[in-house]
């Protein structure tokens, strides 16, 4: 890894300042940037780690919305977030213990992996991504593989999810990486029902319509026998085919559908 | 380069380190503490798993100045000073949970993690907690035996394979 400027500030202006720089990153839990950092795919001159502002990080309820702190860690969601239980499953489902004790939810979002899971659980339950300059609905968040609205230097300060009636994450875990080789996050709210894919998608993370249009009539996994999904819109690489995915994306959401009833 | 400081198995140790320098090689290589290793440097393997502020972390994924005034727990600080071993690291000798003895700092650091938040995990458990400690020689079977044991639970119970 090439070598860089460490900074550790104690509030989030300090790090917006330090961040508006040349070449200068947010550091979360270092999870994902620091192996890109020693294959030389990301060569920051000057790294602003958000571990030292303590406003970032935490879990708090009013009962109809969750909110997380942007760099509250995976594990902190799992053990905390018991308001919204299928989201603290998912986080407590990331990786492994040593991953989830220093991974964030902000740097999840951010680097918005098409394999990762919480983009789905943002896109599912129509999250609301808080950043130190405005407010992002999750449906506009999400642009494609690694790709996001944020701009350079915005952090994400917390993640607001509205609670919904019933939820369910289903991940089809990729065993080398365990990351989500398909993953599908169902969620009832009394509007109607949300589904966000992930692993799959050739764009991302991605919300199935006509699946919610289906169980938003009926909420069964029977309700989303008759649909189908295309392969060519699916990634394919070594780990299975696209229309393997499209196969998966319709048994995890039964799955998860049915882990609701 | 910036000197840190941090509390090592309770000793306060400092050194100085690069913005890139990862806590592994600041306590391999500064601090001379051999005992954490190295297997992948890809966040895979769990060889490198210390405690920082009693979380089990990969050092190969921490940046050394992360830890900065931190209090970290290795491998070294396990045994007695006098160098009688703990109850997981007595386990692992009595049930043979380790050949090679190249994951089994992970290992001990990542079962004395669990056993903190979780005294008495049952092998399930143990199995999922230690999904990112990947051992090449014993087929786990007998590491899993060993936690067990630690945890004063009877190993009968797990079927020999
Ligand atoms: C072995 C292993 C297994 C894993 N398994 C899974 C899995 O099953 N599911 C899954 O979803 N993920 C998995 N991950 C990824 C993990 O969840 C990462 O923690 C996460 O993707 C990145 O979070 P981080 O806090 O570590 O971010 P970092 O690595 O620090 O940063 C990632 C990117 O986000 C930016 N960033 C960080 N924080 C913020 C912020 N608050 N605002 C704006 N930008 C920010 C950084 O600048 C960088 O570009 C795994 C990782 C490993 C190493
Ligand atoms: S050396 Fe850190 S996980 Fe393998
Ligand atoms: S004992 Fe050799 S790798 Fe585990």
């Amino acid at each position: 890894m090439y070598n860089f400027e460490f900074v550790k500030p104690a509030t989030v202006d300090e790090a917006i300042a330090a961040l508006r720089e040349e070449d200068a990153q947010a550091l979360g839990g270092g999870q994902t940037l620091l192996p890109t950092m020693k294959q030389r795919l990301a060569m920051p001159s000057k790294l602003v780690s958000l571990g030292g502002i303590a406003d970032l990080v935490g879990v708090s309820s009013d009962g109809a919305t969750l909110t997380l702190g942007g760099a509250t860690p995976h594990a902190v969601v799992a053990s905390n977030a018991g308001a919204y239980p299928a989201l603290a499953a998912l986080a407590g489902g990331i990786g492994d213990p040593a991953v989830r004790n220093r991974g964030t939810v902000g740097g999840s979002l951010a680097n918005n992996d098409p394999a990762a899971c919480y983009p789905s659980a943002a896109l599912a339950s129509g999250a609301t991504i808080v950043t130190n300059a405005r407010e992002i609905a999750a449906d506009d968040y999400f642009q494609g593989l690694f790709s996001t609205a944020l701009d350079e230097g915005e952090i994400i300060t917390a993640v607001r999810f509205p609670i919904p009636q019933r939820a369910n994450y289903q991940k089809f875990e990729q065993p080398a990486s365990r990351f989500a080789l398909v993953g599908v996050f169902v969620a009832q709210y009394a509007d109607g029902v949300r589904v966000a894919v992930t692993g799959a998608g050739n764009d991302g993370v991605f919300r199935w319509s006509e699946a919610e249009a289906a169980l938003s009539g009926s909420f069964t996994p029977d309700a989303v026998d008759g649909l189908s999904l295309s392969g060519d819109d699916m990634i394919g690489d070594l780990h299975g085919t696209g229309a393997y995915r499209a196969h998966l994306v319709k048994v995890m959401t039964k799955r998860a559908v049915a882990a609701c009833n | 380069m910036t000197k840190i400081t941090m509390t090592v198995n309770g000793k306060t140790r400092s050194g100085d380190a690069e913005g890139r320098t990862l806590l592994v090689q600041f306590l391999r290589d500064t601090l001379g503490l051999t005992g954490t290793h190295v297997g992948c440097d890809t966040s895979q393997c769990g060889a490198c798993v210390v405690h920082v502020n009693g979380k089990a972390v990969k050092s190969c994924t921490m940046l050394a100045a992360e830890a900065d005034g931190a209090d970290v727990s290795t491998i070294e600080g396990q045994a007695a000073p006098d160098g009688t071993l703990n109850a997981i690291q007595q386990a692992f000798q009595d049930h043979h949970g380790l050949q090679c003895g190249f994951c089994t700092p992970g290992m001990v650091m990542s079962a004395a993690a669990l056993l903190k938040d979780n005294p008495k995990p049952t092998e399930t458990e143990i199995r999922h907690y230690l999904e990112g400690n990947i051992c090449r020689c014993t087929g786990y079977h007998n590491i899993v035996k060993a936690i067990m044991a630690a945890s004063g639970q009877d190993v009968g119970a797990i079927a020999a394979e």
